[in-house]
């Protein structure tokens, strides 16, 4: 085989294509992944973290919700160091129908999930931050999980399974030999260079803009984009994952993640052409914050860190034009015999959470295809740094007494911790002082995770994820890069665009605080650093 | 509800913008590299606390509480009680025998009154000296406030019948210290408020106000006496007393520890609570009372505010009555904690840091060689005799020397 021939080619560097990566790689194959931006970008990065039970699909969807709490327990064992297990409410408000409560605990447990109905005193007292005016609380396990971990993990391991990743690298279109898709055509925005490369099979996996690269094959899929906002909160106001037990609506989740709590999340039908330049409009942060504040009343009061949105990657399947009836299930498509392309699959639909069973299932079509015979194992075999369930258990594994920044690194990595460099003070000394990220745990990012710029590094450490949203990380990270790269005026560049994107998310919820600190840190990077 | 009117949740570390100013000012940063600063022990650690409690950090017990990084925080972020709050709400290190002993500063006077000639001889001997250090952690440096043969309370009230006589009336909350071990500030403080044509009530009973049991991790114990003290004080001021203190740290600590930290409601005494001196200033300022000052006082005094009284804002009732004494030559010493914070510099493990903190003021008291220094606060007396061997007077006792008898 050819330097720049393997066996699969995956397009996308989300989480369905990092995780079909590592399934394929597992699985023996020479597998190529190319992203035209970085890892996580599109709607991996850009929904709630929420690691589903699958109940808030058990009335309307049980199939999917079926799936959910099979890959739930699932990722708790394989990916332990990107789940939270903080178990989830269902509640009922006086507004709401008492009597959907039956029926949705009666779903809950025909799709196998446990649902136990728990007295709103008891939930008050389990979940604080709860509307005190709840009249009906359902306990289910539902958590969260850090899809940029959970994405960067499986891109790890994939690469130790022998793939290779190409990232900034955009597919501009295919190589074909008759009815047979032969390679891809491919244009890197780093380097500025084409180049072709060739397989047996490629997958698509690019989420939404999987309409376009099956354009460039040839084929037609008709996906529904549609928009998705949400708002961060800078502190875990609450800290079990908190739904309406209702038909799934507007801003009706609250989910703790990390060190913030997010609400979402709104659901509009946009074109497909706007799916690169999705914008919260200030309807939608009104929207989110009055119906957040009915889930947990604190959110009327506390301070927003910055809004976002993501357009999920749905595929049409009917004319309903709000998109919440569209089965989140999970699409996957053999264009030999749907369109009579060879060598050309598409895997789409689905849910951040159920993505190691798309690419189990994408990659069994592969591997039918190539006549391969190998189990899937990847329900089985931990992702790195997983394996070990409390964060306290592996700081304590590794350090005697763990510092608060080795407990944070611990916290994200899990096990992999132990690789970051920690021997002296400047390995320990901060970098993101709000979510405590050292020196060598950057480092060690910069090393091992194909880090181009501070962005990229967002998403692999939380550098500038926290309340200063870069104020006093960005520039020393700037720094650390530019060490690595050697080249300052490509990292005072890469800060400029680091702060902008910062701002972007700002922007929309620019009052209070949130704008105290904008201002502060503007006055910081312009009049005491000079940039 | 409005919503996102106030972006300040019931979580004031919120307000917090990051600037970093609270760690220049922290007084325990340059001297304890184990300690992480305000800002990383106060907001950004509760932000992380609030995820997973285990990311509590016990390096948090080397604040000194003293406050001033509240003092300079441009967002009004409660620093030192998030700090506090937190080793409360998360820190579960069970108080020393030395740290029981070192905060029951009412128990111990108690005990100790009785044989204060014996307690006094035996802890100044060097040998005690070396036992506390090696058993109890106690630095061999310190030495053990002296307690005194007859409390103040005893003594103001065998003279309750001369105090009511007097037809304008105050209330004192003496402290711990007065009452055991050095009731001739208390007796000057009568002294004065006497010449001022005013009488000097006792509280039904005060209780410690709880300080060092804060520091020292006996929060239930501090809770207790709050809930105490605020009902003597209540009745205090239901009798339309102000109530007096002569200590700035039990001061802050009634009107701003009671609410904040140990969630004691104090609304209705707060106000009435003040230090002597901001009360008897505003009684010369404003005419409604004068002082007769000896004609041939002389005084080189240099004034070192204490941190608790710098958080109060009231240091400079403090001075300024200080510079109305005829003959005062004044000299107002840099703002510097003098690093003993009650309890904290006496532990053996906090010595050193205790005494890098204060060594500026060390060094400038030397350096202005005044008659004598003044200061509000009974523990930075302790550590600025010790530490440079001037007297160090309350200024109470300096008004009460420089009055006619």
């Amino acid at each position: 085989m050819k330097r720049n021939e393997y066996d699969v080619i995956i397009v996308g560097g989300g989480i369905t294509g990092a995780g079909t990566a590592r399934d394929c790689a597992m699985r023996g194959l020479k597998v190529l992944l190319i992203e035209r931006h970085d890892i996580a970008t599109g709607a991996t990065g850009r929904n709630h973290g929420l690691l589903h039970s699958g109940a808030r699909y058990a009335v309307t969807d049980q199939e999917s919700a079926n799936e959910c709490i099979r890959e739930n327990m699932i990722l708790r064992r394989i990916a332990s160091h990107c789940v939270d297990e903080t178990d989830g409410f269902f509640i009922t408000l006086p507004e709401d129908d008492l009597n959907y409560q039956a029926k949705f605990v009666e779903s809950c447990l025909a799709a196998g999930i446990p649902a136990e109905i728990v007295d709103p005193k008891d939930a008050l007292r389990m979940e604080p931050s709860l509307n005190p005016e709840l009249i009906g609380a359902v306990k289910v396990p539902d958590g969260s999980v850090d899809p940029f971990r959970l994405c960067a993990a499986n891109m790890v391991d994939a690469k130790l399974h022998g793939a290779q990743v190409l990232l900034y690298t955009e597919v501009t279109g295919f190589i074909k030999n008759g009815d047979r898709i032969v390679g891809v055509k491919t244009y890197n925005h780093q380097t500025h260079k084409s180049g072709e490369y060739y397989a047996h099979i490629t997958v698509n996996a690019a989420g939404i803009w999987g309409q376009h690269i099956a354009d460039l094959a040839g084929v037609k899929i008709g996906m529904f984009p549609a928009k998705g906002a949400l708002l961060i909160f800078a502190h875990r106001v609450n800290g079990i994952v908190i739904n309406r037990c209702r038909k799934p609506a507007n801003a009706d989740i609250l989910v703790p993640g990390d060190t913030v709590c997010i609400i979402g999340t709104t659901s509009t039908k946009i074109p497909f052409e706007e799916c690169d330049g999705v914008r919260v409009t200030p309807e939608e942060v009104n929207l989110l914050v009055e119906e957040g504040a009915k889930l947990a009343p604190a959110l009327a009061s506390t301070r927003i860190l910055r809004a976002y949105a993501g357009v999920r990657p749905l595929v049409s399947a009917d004319n309903d034009p709000s998109g919440r009836n569209i089965s989140r299930g999970i699409v996957c498509l053999d264009h030999e015999q749907r369109d009579g392309l060879k060598g050309f699959i598409t895997i789409t639909g689905g849910k951040l959470m159920t993505y190691r069973l798309m690419a189990e299932m994408a990659t069994d079509m592969v591997c039918r295809k190539l006549s391969i015979d190998k189990a899937c194992e990847t329900a089985e075999i931990p992702l790195p740094g997983a394996g070990v369930q409390s964060f306290r258990e592996v700081a304590e594994k590794i350090w005697e007494n763990p510092t608060t920044v080795q407990k944070a690194v611990a916290g994200r990595l899990g096990t992999g911790a132990a690789r970051v460099q920690a021997a002296d003070s400047l390995d320990q000394s901060l970098i993101c002082e709000c979510e405590e990220v050292s020196v060598g745990e950057i480092n060690s990012a910069i090393e091992r995770l194909d880090v181009s710029g501070l962005t990229d590094l967002r998403r692999r450490t939380r550098v500038g994820m926290g309340t200063c949203q870069g104020e006093l990380c960005g520039c020393r990270a700037a720094g650390l890069l530019a060490k690595a790269h050697g080249c300052t005026d490509r990292a005072r560049e890469d800060l400029k665009e680091f702060m902008t994107e910062r701002w972007k998310g700002m922007y929309p919820i620019g009052w209070g605080d949130a704008l105290r600190e904008a201002e502060y840190t503007q006055w910081v990077y312009k009049h005491v650093l000079g940039v | 509800m409005k919503l996102q009117e106030y972006t300040a949740s019931a979580h004031n570390f919120e307000e917090c913008m990051k600037c970093t100013i609270c760690t220049a000012y922290c007084p325990v940063v340059p001297v304890n590299p184990r300690y992480p600063g305000p800002k990383q022990a106060g907001p950004d650690g509760e932000r992380l606390r609030l995820k997973d409690p285990y990311f509590f950090n016990q390096a948090l017990k080397y604040c000194l509480n003293c406050k001033r990084c509240e003092v300079v925080c441009p967002s009004g972020v409660k620093v030192a009680d998030i700090i506090q709050s937190a080793r409360m709400k998360y820190g579960n290190e069970q108080p020393r025998l030395r740290d029981r002993m070192l905060a029951s500063t009412d128990f111990m006077g108690s005990v100790a009154r009785p044989f204060a000639p014996l307690v006094n001889g035996v802890t100044g001997l060097g040998i005690t000296k070396t036992v506390l250090d090696a058993t109890f952690a106690i630095d061999r440096h310190r030495t053990f406030p002296k307690y005194s043969g007859r409390s103040f309370e005893r003594w103001l009230k065998r003279r309750s019948k001369e105090q009511a006589k007097f037809d304008k009336q105050v209330a004192y909350f003496h402290g711990c210290y007065v009452n055991y071990n050095y009731p001739q500030l208390g007796k000057d403080f009568v002294k004065v408020m006497n010449a001022l044509g005013i009488g000097v009530q006792l509280l039904e009973k005060e209780k410690c106000c709880g300080v060092a049991l804060i520091a020292n991790g006996m929060y239930k114990k501090a809770t207790k006496n709050a809930e105490h003290n605020v009902v003597a004080l209540q009745k205090a001021v239901d009798a339309g007393l102000t109530v007096l203190t002569t200590s700035s740290t039990c001061t802050m600590t009634m009107r701003e520890e009671y609410p904040e930290l140990l969630k004691v409601d104090n609304a209705g005494v707060r106000d009435s609570i003040l230090l002597a001196t901001r009360y008897i200033w505003q009684l010369l300022e404003s005419g409604a009372a004068t002082l007769k000052f000896k004609e041939n006082y002389r005084a080189r005094i240099a004034y070192h505010t204490p941190c608790h009284l710098e958080r109060l804002g009231w240091g400079i009732f403090s001075t300024e009555l200080l510079k109305m004494i005829p003959g005062v030559e004044f000299t107002m010493l840099d703002s510097n904690c003098c690093g003993i914070s009650g309890t904290y510099g006496f532990k053996k493990e906090n010595y050193e840091a205790s005494q890098a903190i204060g060594k500026p003021l060390f060094d400038q008291i030397k350096s202005v060689n005044p008659d004598f220094v003044a200061c509000d606060c009974e523990t930075c007396k302790w550590q600025l005799e010790m530490s440079t061997g001037y007297t160090v007077k309350h200024p109470i006792s300096i008004l009460a020397e420089a009055i006619e008898d």
